[in-house]
């Protein structure tokens, strides 16, 4: 049973108590998934960008705790009418971590999550555009591979238990 | 540190105005009944309060009463002989000086430990560490409700086997296990193995008698029967070769030094009496409010999963459901805010990602582990608490799903 002492600032408790901008949404430009459902921790963004390549709306589903809940909804609400690279260039886990007012030790993969979910989201807009602007590096940034990261271990946790369960 | 404190009082601010609180985390600490601490405080203030080894009037106070709560216990626990029970500060600490305490008295006979794969952190920590000196550990595997595979545990004992512990009560999903054959395979096996047991979700809730069953070393828990916390005991029968695992002073207790804490003895004793006091009717009282609680959820909630067995093999005031598309710490919150008070397998607090180990080795998949709440009912809840909770959970659940959507399914 977890025990970790998570004692969260009356902001996460806020936005988990009211979270902003939740739910699908029906005109989505691009949706973005980051997680996985076997490590509890799972985040879906869905963002309206206009043709002038602005965040319109924002919107999140959080399979996860508080602090998963808290960073996903900051982020919806920070990158609300901003440029897709500005949103790439200034949106990071630490400014999430600080715009919550601060994380748990712990919990600070939920803010590396929502961060990696929202440049999944970038990338994935430019994919399906065909095309990629400057700015956007090849490589993956910090955020998405600790997003990958943490699915690939959810895959192999859930091979090494059925391996065990087989023997 | 100060930043945390504001953080928890700002916490504690946000659950003012609640009006009905019903806790059910009796797993990780509980409430101590006024009566208990009634009990306790003399041995404070007034009297005993000296060290039960000297040779002065409140030093023989407390010795007396060392004894006396002793006598009641092993009684309880259906042994004859006082010197059998050994006060620890808990039952993590009996556990290590049960699974300790037997390796290292008994290394030249052999370095195999054997347990079951659901015990309880106290004893799976400690093989781990036993490891480090050379012992090894077989882990026998659980059925779905969470029964130790009898045939596997066969298998797995033999001349080098110094050692086997299985819990009496799981202490996460309520599995009554067959203690009794167990035994008998392992000592049929081999004799000279020091079979422990840990009966802390037993003692006071399922008849126990360490006589009958036979058991070496049994662990009980003070606070899991409403006593106080820091106080647990380790049921040694007489000849048992195990021998203590930290030095010090020499006091009363055979297997643990330092000075006794004479009023939490007198605490757990008083605790075992009121526990046993109305044995059935207590316990008829919280399978009554335990099968209202998981009954009520059933027929409130779709996607529900209970965890363990049903029937007369769960201990009675065991409850663990997972409620699948929920994630289980936002749920404990949002009962909190709420004034029920519970505890969840998630792992969502932990970067290792690992839910609970017994919910896994019983085949809930990871999703199942972290929408599980473990919930037990004590003779002091009422049914106005059940019925409050369960006006409450369904619309926690159903807020909590509503955040979840369709992420998360898998």
């Amino acid at each position: 049973m977890s025990r970790v002492p998570l004692p969260y600032n009356p902001k996460v408790l806020d936005l988990f108590r009211h979270p902003k901008n939740l739910g699908p949404m029906e005109d989505a430009t691009v949706t973005a998934v980051a997680g996985n459902p076997a490590c509890g921790d799972m985040i879906t963004f869905y963002l309206k960008i206009n043709e002038q390549e602005i965040i319109e709306k924002a919107s999140f589903e959080s399979y996860g705790c508080a602090a998963n809940i808290a960073t996903s909804s900051i982020v919806t609400e920070i990158i609300k009418g901003m440029s897709l690279e500005a949103a790439w260039k200034d949106v990071t886990w630490k400014k999430v971590t600080e715009a919550v007012g601060g994380l748990p030790t712990v919990k600070f993969h939920c803010g590396v999550l929502a961060v990696g979910a929202l440049k999944r989201a970038i990338r994935k807009y430019y994919q399906n555009k065909g095309s990629s602007p400057i700015w956007l590096p090849q490589e993956l940034t910090f955020e998405e591979k600790q997003a990958l990261e943490e699915e690939e271990l959810a895959k192999m946790l859930a091979k090494r238990l059925k391996l065990e369960a087989e023997k | 540190m100060v930043c945390l404190v504001e953080n928890v009082r700002e916490l504690l601010k946000a659950h003012e105005g609640i009006t009905h609180e019903v806790y059910l985390d009796n797993e990780n600490s509980s409430m101590v009944p006024k009566e208990v601490v009634d009990a306790m405080l003399p041995y404070y203030t007034q009297r005993a309060y000296g060290n039960p080894t000297l040779t002065h009037k409140p030093g023989w106070e407390a010795f007396e009463i060392i004894m006396e709560s002793s006598q009641k216990i092993a009684r309880f626990l259906g042994s004859k002989i006082l010197e059998e029970i050994n006060f620890t500060p808990g039952e993590t600490e009996a556990n290590n000086l049960a699974l300790m305490g037997s390796a290292f008295t008994n290394k030249n006979r052999g370095k195999k430990i054997v347990i079951s794969e659901i015990e309880p952190i106290n004893v799976l920590h400690v093989t781990d560490l036993l490891q480090k000196f050379g012992f090894t550990t077989t882990k026998i595997p659980v059925d779905r409700e969470g029964f130790l595979n009898l045939e596997k545990l066969k298998e797995a004992v033999d001349k080098e086997t110094i050692l086997v512990s299985v819990s009496t009560v799981n202490n996460e999903i309520g599995t009554i296990q067959p203690v009794k054959e167990a035994l008998d395979i392992v000592k049929d096996k081999n004799p000279e193995v020091i079979f422990h047991t840990d009966a802390s979700d037993a003692y006071g809730r399922i008849p126990l008698n360490v006589q009958d069953l036979k058991v070496d070393l049994a662990t009980v828990s003070s606070y899991k029967i409403l006593g106080p916390r820091g106080i647990g005991a380790l049921y040694a029968r007489e000849g048992v070769n195990v021998d203590k695992i930290l030095e010090g002073q020499i006091g009363t207790q055979r297997l643990w030094p330092g000075v006794e804490n004479t009023p939490l003895i007198v605490g757990f004793a008083k605790a075992s009496e009121l526990a046993f006091q109305d044995f059935e009717a207590n316990v008829n009282h919280m399978r009554r409010l335990r099968d209202k609680l998981v009954d009520g959820i059933f027929e409130e909630l779709s996607d529900v999963k209970l965890n363990g067995p049903k029937g007369d093999k769960r201990a009675p005031d065991n409850a663990n459901i997972s409620f699948l598309r929920c994630e289980g710490e936002a749920l404990t919150i949002e009962l909190s805010l709420k004034g029920v008070y519970v505890s969840s397998g998630s792992a969502c607090s932990r970067r290792l990602l690992q839910p609970s180990h017994v919910l896994v080795a019983i085949g809930r998949k990871f999703s199942e582990a972290h929408g599980s709440i473990l919930m037990k009912t004590t003779r002091y809840h009422t049914e106005e608490d059940i019925t409050y909770v369960l006006e409450v959970l369904p619309n926690a659940v159903n807020r909590i799903r509503g955040i979840v959507g369709s992420t998360g399914v898998d």
